[in-house]
């Protein structure tokens, strides 16, 4: 069950890190480098319920305004 | 492992002649009971699969030629063990270049590689690589071996009528139309299937937007030395930066080069060899020296038909389903679609299954499909970026792969052709009694080494062409009612072959009319989590249909019934 509850002993700390490690990065840097956090975090928790929840807590309330580059195909 | 160019029948340039069939001047449409549309690896399987069983079978195709290119190059172990079935297994080991390993560099570091038969014990390894023209033309020296098969080439199907009692073709050859008639209908016609759209059928799914490059080419012998035996897989590596290239070898000194190329690259530019011979020289160094065999640029997209089995229509391979060529998917899970389709064919034809026994051809099949589908997917998703943030995981994975070992398991280069485990198949029995391990209902006989009469061999080469009964003994003598218990399966309108597995060191003692295979190296057991009384019931298809701790005839009697459709009864 994801925890939504203060879990940090000190948050001010913990956000200020966040943001510092991208301070002197270009955007797609910082991209990259997020991708990096969220993968080696995803692998510390295991648990795939949990980060199911934590991807579904990210993406509500925003309404999807792009596409990728799939497209749907007949033969 | 290379052969002199002489040993080898050039499949390429092979024509098949057009032959006029008595079929043509008959005055009403001759009717075949199987009749299959493509001459492909699949359409061939089938073909072959059906007549090794008794059945006779008219297979067209449009073309006089085999494969033109290499084309699918990727032979899966499973592939193999079926051609093995089919007598034609060893030709295609032989000739094909045997691998295992895989290795994944990124930019140029290795990053990542991976063992796909890390045990030993099998008599098939992981894959063979091996022309699309030799696979075809050693499965047709099969057929052409076989008394059952009627091939016609420049026989191309123009019009068709499904109905409840039979399919009506009409058929085009060079010496005019003429109008043939069948029970079942096997429409393994490739992805453009002209049957499906004949039939007013669709195959869907998505598309991705990228380009690759094939570059085949033959490469002189001191620059071979320098790449193994080993399929190679490079991350935007610096001889061909942000995109990705992949190195496998042939027989006959050639070398698949794939190429990606990104969606806004010109296909018929990048296909000149002013611009191939470059993007190669830049891999290989300007001084290497080499001919291009075949050129070739692809898109891809990953679909599937809806539902594989159209009455008396039966969609395979490619024609059924698509993947991306990452993870030797295609061609690999058509042959086992022909194989799923072939025992299921001649049961229903002998009046020995109802017809419904089909629609599990359309279940177990349309799940292996999908389970190759997003398995497809998944390694486009990681070759071929969707958008930036897939990008960025993807960069990121392979950046964290030089020092996390939990990053190296997602590096996604392909994912290989396994076969599939019917799982949830309405013709498993399933278990009553505790096994462990991955033989579960539904899946693909393990192989291991065996001895029978003395003579080394293996497990799968015992297993014949219909339904076997494993049993596993402890080495003693039988008793008299397990003795009749397992002669007695083999004398049902669908017969069971019994095998008795007595434990290795163990000579077993013999007993009349049942076959008796030493367990050699006690890894059959293993693989089948089996003690002495365990018994497994297995299909034509070598997939398992039940086991039980302790045969009981009635308990194999009534699997038996449901894995050939006939639901609750008995085998008729």
């Amino acid at each position: 069950m994801l925890n939504t509850d203060l879990n940090l002993a000190a948050p001010d700390d913990v956000y200020e890190a966040l943001v510092a490690l991208h301070r002197d990065l270009t955007p797609e840097q910082s991209r990259l480098v997020n991708a990096k956090l969220i993968l080696l975090l995803a692998n510390h928790v295991g648990d795939a319920e949990v980060l199911r929840q934590a991807m579904a807590k990210a993406r509500a309330g925003i309404a999807p305004a792009g596409r990728d580059g799939t497209r749907p195909v007949t033969a | 492992m290379d052969g002199s160019a002489a040993r080898q029948t050039d499949y390429q340039a092979l024509v098949l002649d057009y032959v006029r069939s008595p079929d043509q001047d008959a005055a009403r449409p001759v009717r075949h009971p199987v009749i299959v549309v493509g001459a492909g690896p699949v359409g061939l399987t089938a073909a072959i699969d059906l007549a090794q069983q008794g059945v006779p079978v008219v297979l067209l195709d449009e073309d006089d030629r085999l494969s033109t290119g290499s084309r699918a190059i990727c032979f899966a172990k499973r592939t193999l063990e079926i051609w093995d079935r089919l007598g034609c297994g060893e030709r295609m080991v032989e000739t094909g270049v045997t691998w295992n390993l895989g290795k994944v560099f990124f930019r140029d570091e290795p990053v990542y590689s991976f063992n796909l038969l890390p045990e030993a014990g099998h008599r098939r390894p992981a894959f063979v690589n091996l022309q699309q023209y030799y696979a075809e033309g050693f499965l047709l020296e099969r057929a052409r071996a076989l008394p059952h098969i009627d091939l016609r080439w420049k026989n191309r199907v123009t019009g068709l009528e499904a109905g409840p009692e039979g399919v009506a073709l009409t058929i085009e050859t060079p010496e005019g139309e003429y109008r043939l008639a069948c029970d079942w209908l096997v429409a393994a016609d490739g992805a453009r299937s002209p049957i499906r759209k004949a039939m007013g059928l669709e195959s869907r799914g998505q598309s991705f937007r990228d380009r690759f490059l094939i570059a085949d080419i033959r490469l002189e012998a001191e620059a071979a030395a320098a790449f193994p035996t080993e399929r190679w897989f490079w991350f935007d590596p610096p001889f061909h930066p942000n995109q990705s290239v992949l190195l496998h070898k042939q027989p006959d000194g050639v070398w698949r080069i794939d190429f990606q190329l990104g969606w806004e690259a010109d296909p018929v530019a990048e296909r000149q060899p002013e611009r191939v011979i470059p993007r190669i020289q830049a891999l290989l160094g300007r001084e290497a020296r080499f001919t291009l065999e075949w050129v070739s640029i692809y898109t891809f997209a990953c679909l599937r038909m809806e539902r594989f089995r159209h009455g008396r229509v039966l969609f395979a391979g490619d024609a059924a389903h698509g993947v991306s060529p990452f993870g030797a998917r295609g061609a690999n899970s058509g042959v086992q679609d022909a194989e799923n389709l072939a025992w299921k064919l001649r049961l229903v034809l002998a009046g020995q299954a109802p017809e419904t026994l089909l629609d599990s051809y359309d279940a177990e099949r349309v799940l292996a499909a999908d389970e190759n589908i997003l398995n497809s997917t998944r390694s486009t998703d990681f070759i071929t970026p969707k958008n930036e943030a897939s990008r960025a995981f993807r960069d990121a994975t392979l950046a964290l792969a030089r020092d996390c070992g939990f990053a190296r398991s997602l590096v996604n280069s392909g994912r290989l052709s396994l076969p599939s485990t019917y799982r949830d198949s309405p013709l498993n029995t399933p278990d009553t009694d505790t096994f462990a391990g991955p033989m579960v209902p539904g899946a693909p006989a393990a192989d291991a080494p065996v001895r029978r009469g003395g003579e080394a061999g293996w497990f799968l080469a015992q297993l014949g062409g219909g339904f076997t009964g494993t049993y596993f003994s402890d080495g003693g003598a039988l008793p008299p009612a397990l003795l009749d218990a397992l002669r007695s399966l083999a004398l049902g309108p669908v017969p069971v072959q019994p095998l008795v597995v007595a434990p290795p060191g163990l000579p077993p003692a013999a007993m009349p009319g049942l076959t008796i295979l030493e367990d050699s190296e006690g890894l059959l057991a293993r693989r089948y989590d089996a003690r002495p009384g365990s018994f497994y019931l297995l299909r034509p298809d070598q997939h398992v249909a039940g086991r039980w701790r302790h045969v009981a005839p009635a308990l194999v009697q009534a699997a038996l019934a449901r894995a050939i459709g006939q639901d609750g009864g008995t085998a008729c």
